[in-house]
């Protein structure tokens, strides 16, 4: 396991002169696992983004530090996995295709069909993957963010609303998802939900603004 | 500031009169006589405004590109409010560039617009100011707004050498300077005129100048002072 | 790395065109359409050179802002932009839809002429193939230099179908005027040399749009 630390300091959003929030900080290394909390229109979701590299932050810092030497967060596509509401697959391409072409754009040559086959099957999507994606429920487009969020097996994995559209057999893939993440590095979970929170070790909550 | 406005306003105020007061002759004596440049006459007096006013446009265009371009840097909203400021008195410049283009163009050559390269280059800009302001009101969030609007004036600013300098080498023009005219680069670029025409031209270049720095300010101050009420509100 | 990247993204657009095939319809049904009405206002009417080199542009212009900013609004569109994001380096996408641009003006431009020298095969006869092909590569790839970046900016935006013609318009006057004036000494035969001078204001142009671009990018695509 490649030891990756995230340390954010002191980090704001604001759009359009609206504060999102003030001031968050917290760090976290290879092994650990932080929750984030907070009513809805709390941020929750647009701190998820910041820590992706998706969305530079009003005021503060994020700083990464992989093997000892710190990383642009630009420069991390292939140590970060992201499940969230926001991401969206390729409808005209069939499951198992969206894996294939979105490693090759990712470059990453490691990939191979097997990997992506282990993958699929424990999502539990072997049996539509040559199905489009636009067939699928949205049960099923959760299991196949899943697939592509740990692939190529991140350190740093992220989940926005793990278990949203999942069914009894979903949640307990995500929970052997959660756990297979802390022997291969960290993991934060953003969610409303008290039972995910607990997955997690520590715990960051946003929210006090109430636009 | 107070002293650039009255600077800017007496100049101005001396160059129209003077402009438009100064008889012509053929054969000036001293400083109260403009040379007749034969072909042009008195339209030559357009010189001392069209030009001016068409060259604070480029000035305002480039300082609005400026601030757009140090947005970028330093996301410090204030920089857009200056570029926002400096192209809305560009579009103004501008468009008095073309109208007064467009008199003389009736007057010189018969009609009020011909496609030359120099007029085609001013109703470019006048577009380019068009699509600027479109982008703006296309965007909701401030902070996108700024930065693709920086972004479209550097791209519309890489393109300006290209047609200012390039087309009139390619097609032929009524412009004085143009590729066709006979007398070479034209009474401006050559510095052709009477020595009282030009310290009048000059006052006119300066006195604009001024002007446009006088406006920006006002406006800038105007911007900032609505930029802190609206943030009070909300 | 990049650079297998890049073209693993220009293999997923094309697939994805071909899957979906939004762009290249509407693309074909407009080159159709607006040779057809020019065909009827010219009647039988024979056209000068220069006035058919205008118009040979006139429809790539046109039909090209109906179909360039799609690489990009589908992305957005659609909710992939993150998706992309997350995979790729913003110069690797920059140039994957460059690229992409390219390879779509060149078809249109192969397209269009090919309907001319059908329609108006008496008059359309290109008398210097050299300068003519030189001219079309040329331009295709001005199109896409200077038309990708603004299908960026024209994405995040609101009003995107008619933002993106008046935004790209201006800035590709320059563009247009030095193509006509190359197609219209390729169709009255004019030899190669004297057309050399607006190919090297075209590679003027391709060049600054380009590094420009590629370094704006991504204050237009990060947010």
């Amino acid at each position: 396991m490649t030891p990756v630390s995230l340390t954010v300091d002191g980090v704001a959003k604001e759009f359009n002169r609206r504060s999102i929030f003030r001031d968050v900080s917290f760090s976290l290394r290879s092994g650990e696992s932080l929750a984030v909390t907070g009513r809805n229109g709390s941020g929750k979701s647009t701190l998820v983004k910041i820590i992706c590299g998706l969305l530079s932050p009003t005021r503060g810092s994020l700083a990464y530090v992989v093997d000892g030497k710190p990383i642009e967060v630009d420069a991390l596509k292939d140590h970060i996995g992201l499940v969230s509401p926001y991401l969206q697959m390729y409808d005209e391409f069939t499951g198992l295709e969206n894996l294939e072409v979105l490693s090759r754009i990712r470059a990453d040559h490691d990939i191979t069909a097997a990997l992506i086959a282990d993958a699929l099957r424990n999502v539990g999507l072997w049996d539509r993957r040559n199905d489009f994606v636009r067939t699928y429920s949205s049960g099923m487009k959760q299991r196949l963010k899943y697939a592509f969020a740990m692939l190529h097996r991140p350190e740093v994995l992220i989940l926005d609303e793990p278990t949203s559209n999942l069914d009894a057999e979903g949640i307990v893939m995500v929970e052997r998802c959660v756990k297979e993440q802390s022997s291969r590095g960290m993991l934060i979970v953003a969610t409303n939900d008290s039972d995910e929170a607990t997955w997690c070790s520590q715990r960051v909550v946003l929210g006090g603004e109430r636009k | 500031m107070k002293a650039v406005k009255f600077v800017s306003i007496t100049l101005i105020t001396f160059v129209l009169i003077a402009g438009l007061a100064i008889p012509l002759s053929s054969n000036p004596q001293g400083w109260l006589e403009f040379p007749n440049i034969p072909g042009l006459e008195q339209k030559a007096r357009n010189i001392l405004y069209h030009v001016p006013i068409a060259w604070t446009t480029v000035v305002a265009f480039l300082v609005g590109t400026f601030y757009g371009f140090r947005y970028l840097k330093t996301k410090n909203i204030d920089d857009d409010i200056k570029s926002v400021s400096a192209a809305g008195l560009g579009f103004m410049f501008c468009f008095l560039a073309t109208i007064t283009g467009a008199i003389w163009a009736k007057f010189n050559w018969g009609s009020f617009w011909n496609w030359d390269p120099r007029e085609t280059s001013i109703f470019i800009l006048l577009l380019i100011y068009g699509a600027y302001f479109a982008l703006r009101s296309a965007l909701e969030t401030e902070e996108k707004r700024a930065a693709l609007s920086a972004v479209y004036s550097i791209i519309a600013g890489i393109t300006v050498p290209f047609f200012i300098f390039v087309m009139p080498r390619i097609m032929s023009g009524l412009h004085p300077g143009a590729k066709g005219d006979p007398d070479g680069s034209g009474p401006v670029v050559q510095l052709k005129m009477s020595p009282n025409m030009l310290v009048i031209f000059l006052l006119g270049l300066l006195g604009f100048t001024l002007f446009f720095i006088w406006l920006f300010n006002i406006r800038v101050r105007l911007a900032r002072l609505e930029y802190k009420r609206s943030v009070h509100h909300s | 790395m990049s650079v297998s990247s890049t073209f693993a993204l220009v293999r997923k657009d094309v697939h994805s065109e071909f899957r979906t095939r939004y762009a290249l319809n509407a693309l074909v049904m407009f080159v159709v359409v607006a040779v057809a009405t020019i065909l009827f206002a010219l009647r039988s009417d024979q056209p000068t050179s220069s006035v058919l080199a205008g118009l040979y542009w006139v429809v790539v212009f046109f039909t090209a802002m109906s179909g360039l900013s799609r690489t990009f609004v589908s992305e957005e569109e659609r909710g992939t932009t993150m998706t992309l994001q997350l995979v790729a380096m913003p110069s690797t996408v920059y140039f994957a839809k460059l690229i992409f641009n390219t390879v779509l003006t060149f078809s249109l431009t192969i397209a269009v002429t090919i309907l001319y020298m059908t329609v108006f095969s008496d008059t359309f006869v290109i008398q210097s193939m050299s300068t003519f092909l030189v001219t079309v590569i040329l331009g295709s790839l001005g199109f896409a230099s200077a038309s990708t970046i603004i299908a960026a900016i024209v994405a995040k935006a609101n009003t995107r179908a008619t933002l993106y013609p008046v935004l790209s318009f201006p800035i590709l006057v320059v563009l247009l005027m030095t193509v006509m004036s190359a197609t219209t000494k390729a169709l009255d035969g004019e030899p190669f040399e004297g057309a050399v001078g607006d190919f090297q204001i075209l590679a003027g142009y391709i060049l600054a749009m380009t590094a420009g671009s590629y370094l704006l990018f991504e204050y237009v695509w990060k947010d």
